[in-house]
C-alpha cells in the first residue's frame, strides 16, 4: 500500500471523468474551429458544439440555455455576477449582502466593491454554519440590491436554506445571487425554482475540465442584467467577451450531461462510504467533532475536528498516500485558520485541528478502510507527541494555562 | 511544500519523546506557544550534577516543522553543558532541517523552549538564570 495514491479532496478539485476527455479531445486538433467564426465549417462545428453544451448545463439546472454565460471559471463568474449587478443598478442602491462564510471569490470582490463606494453586510452564521434568515432580513435596507448567499460551502459542505432566503429576497424584490460550485452536479440544483437570479458554478468541481464555468443569468422575471467586466468582441450576449474555450466548454457539457443522468448513483455511492468513514472516527477515536450542520450538509464531505492534534501535522503522517485538506493556518502562508471555522464558533484549537474529507465518483471502499485505518493511526501517533493531549488526559485545565502567545 | 530528508525522518521517527519527572530538582520544564496559534512545545532537560545535560524530552503539538524542530533540539542538548545549550541558535535548526521560510517560527519556538528548560531549571536551583528568551 506503501505506493497507493488515494484523493479524497474531490472539493478541491475532481478528476476529470474519462468520457467527458472522450468528449473534448477532437476540438483541440480534428475541429479547431472558433465558435465566433460564422463563415465556415470550422466556425460552425465549434458554435455547434458550444451550443450543445450549453443546453447540456442548462438541462442539469432547469434554465433556459441562453441563460448561461461562460466564464474562465466561479471565481470569474461570481466576479461578473457580484460587479456586473453593482454597476448595473447603481441607480437602485450600493448595498450587497452576504456571509462570512463565503468563498473568497465572493469575499474578496465585496470588498473590491467597498472600494468602489459600495456597502457591503457580512453575515454571521449560526453554529451550524448557516444564515439565518432573521439575521438576513434585517439586513436589509431600501439601498439593498443584492442578495449573495452560496449554495453549499466548500469547507463543511453546509447546505444554505436556499429556498427560504429566495422567498425572502423575492419578498423585498432584491436580486438573489449563489456561489453554487459545490452544489452542482452533485445534488439537485435548480435556480428558478430556489428563486435565485444569478448562479456561479465551474467545470472541475463536477468531474469536467478546469478553466471553464459560467454565471447563470435570469432572463425573465424578473430580467437581469450585468455590466460586463472584460471588454472586447462582445461574446455571450455582451456580458462576457472572450473566444469561447470550445473544448473545455465541450466537456463542461458533457460532464453536467453525466452529473444529471447518474446524480442518484453518484450521492448515494458517496453518501454511504462518506457516513462510513465519519462513523469509524466517531466510534473509534476520542475527542472528535463534526463541524458543521449535519443534517444540512453535502453527501460527499465531512469536516472533522481531531482535538489536541495540529491538522498539518496530522496530515504529514499519511499525505504520502492520502489526499485531503486542512483548516490548520499552517496550510497555509497566512498563519490564521480557517476563516469559516472561526465563523461557526470554533475556537482556534479546534479550527487547527480540522481535517476535510471531500469523496468523489471515483473513490472505493477499499480507499475509505484505508483512509480510516491510516488517519486513526496518525491521530493515536501525533497524540503520543501532543504535550496537551497529555495534559487533557491527566485532567489538567487548559485554560487555566497563562500560554506565550507567539 | 517539500520537506527536505532530514525533517522528514524527525517527523516521522521523533527522537527522545516523553515525559520527565518536572518536580525533580535536576529537571527544567518549558512550555511554550499556545494551542491557539497551533504550536506548544514541552521541552525537559535533566542536568546531571556536573551540569552537563544527561537527557532530554519532548512533546508537541503542531506541524511536521514544529514536531522536527524539538525533536532535533533534544538530540543536539544530550551531553551539553547549559552553557553550551544557550548558545544553540534558532538559525542553525532552519539550516540543519532545511525549514522553508514560512517555518521560520518553528526553529524560533524550539529555542524558546530550549531557553525556558534551562530558565526553570537554574530558578529551581537557584542558580543566576542566564537564559534570555528571544524577544519576538
Amino acid at each position: 500500500m506503501s505506493n497507493k495514491l488515494i484523493y479524497l479532496d474531490n472539493n478541491a478539485t475532481t478528476p476529470v471523468d474519462p468520457r467527458v476527455v472522450d468528449a473534448m479531445l477532437p476540438f483541440f486538433y480534428q475541429k479547431p474551429g472558433n465558435a465566433a467564426s460564422r463563415n465556415h465549417p470550422f466556425g460552425w462545428a465549434a458554435e455547434e458544439a458550444v451550443d450543445y453544451a450549453r443546453e447540456q448545463i442548462a438541462g442539469l439546472i432547469n434554465v433556459d440555455p441562453r441563460e448561461i454565460i461562460f466564464t474562465s471559471g466561479a471565481t470569474e463568474a461570481d466576479n461578473l455576477g457580484l460587479k456586473g449587478v453593482f454597476e448595473m443598478y447603481a441607480r437602485k442602491g450600493n448595498h450587497i449582502i452576504t456571509a462570512k462564510t463565503e468563498h473568497k471569490a465572493v469575499l474578496d470582490a465585496c470588498k473590491k466593491i467597498e472600494k468602489l463606494g459600495g456597502q457591503v453586510t457580512y453575515l454571521d452564521v449560526e453554529a451550524d454554519g448557516r444564515v439565518s434568515l432573521e439575521k438576513l432580513e434585517a439586513a436589509i435596507t431600501d439601498k439593498t440590491i443584492l442578495v449573495s448567499i452560496m449554495w453549499a460551502n466548500n469547507e463543511t459542505g453546509v447546505i444554505q436554506p436556499m429556498k427560504e432566503i429566495g422567498d425572502l429576497c423575492a419578498k423585498h424584490g432584491i436580486l438573489f445571487m449563489s456561489d453554487a460550485t459545490q452544489a452542482v452536479g452533485k445534488i439537485p440544483v435548480d435556480p428558478k425554482a430556489t428563486g435565485v437570479h444569478l448562479m456561479a458554478f465551474t467545470a472541475h468541481k463536477m468531474y469536467g475540465p478546469k478553466g471553464v464555468g459560467c454565471l447563470f443569468v435570469n432572463r425573465k422575471n424578473p430580467r437581469v442584467k450585468v455590466t460586463a467586466q472584460m471588454d472586447g468582441g462582445g461574446h455571450e450576449r455582451g456580458m462576457r467577451s472572450g473566444t469561447l474555450n470550445v473544448p473545455g466548454i465541450v466537456g463542461f457539457g458533457k460532464a453536467a450531461e453525466l452529473a444529471k443522468a447518474e446524480m442518484e448513483k453518484d450521492t448515494a455511492h458517496v453518501r454511504q462510504l462518506r457516513d462510513k468513514l465519519e462513523k469509524a472516527f466517531v466510534d473509534n477515536v476520542e475527542e472528535v467533532y463534526i463541524n458543521g450542520s449535519i443534517e444540512h450538509r453535502m453527501p460527499n464531505v465531512t469536516n472533522i475536528s481531531f482535538k489536541h492534534v495540529e491538522g498539518e501535522g496530522l496530515m504529514m503522517t499519511f499525505n504520502q498516500n492520502i489526499a485531503v485538506s486542512s483548516g490548520s493556518a499552517c496550510t497555509s502562508a497566512s498563519l490564521e485558520p480557517s476563516y469559516v471555522l472561526i465563523a461557526l464558533g470554533l475556537g482556534d484549537d479546534l479550527a487547527h485541528s480540522s481535517i476535510r474529507f471531500s469523496l468523489g465518483r471515483f473513490t472505493t471502499e477499499e480507499e475509505v478502510d484505508f483512509a480510516i485505518d491510516a488517519v486513526t493511526k496518525g491521530v493515536n501517533h501525533m497524540r503520543d507527541l501532543s504535550p496537551i493531549w497529555e495534559m487533557y488526559k491527566e485532567g489538567v485545565d487548559l485554560e487555566s494555562i497563562e500560554w506565550s502567545a507567539h | 511544500m517539500a520537506y527536505s530528508d532530514k525533517l522528514l525522518d524527525h517527523f516521522k521517527n521523533p527522537r527522545n519523546v516523553g515525559t520527565l519527572n518536572k518536580s525533580e530538582k535536576s529537571v527544567g520544564t518549558g512550555l511554550v506557544g499556545a494551542p491557539e496559534c497551533g504550536d506548544v512545545m514541552r521541552l525537559q532537560i535533566q542536568v546531571a550534577e556536573d551540569g552537563t545535560i544527561q537527557d532530554a524530552k519532548f512533546k508537541t503539538f503542531g506541524c511536521g516543522s514544529a514536531i522536527a524542530s524539538s525533536s532535533l533540539a533534544t538530540e543536539w542538548l544530550k551531553g551539553k553543558s547549559i552553557d553550551e545549550a544557550l548558545s544553540i541558535d534558532n538559525m542553525d535548526i532552519v539550516e540543519e532541517l532545511a525549514l522553508p521560510p514560512v517555518k521560520i517560527h518553528c526553529s524560533v519556538l524550539a529555542e524558546d523552549a530550549i531557553k525556558s528548560a534551562i530558565k526553570d531549571y537554574q530558578e529551581k536551583n537557584g542558580l543566576e538564570v542566564t537564559a534570555q528568551l528571544k524577544e519576538h
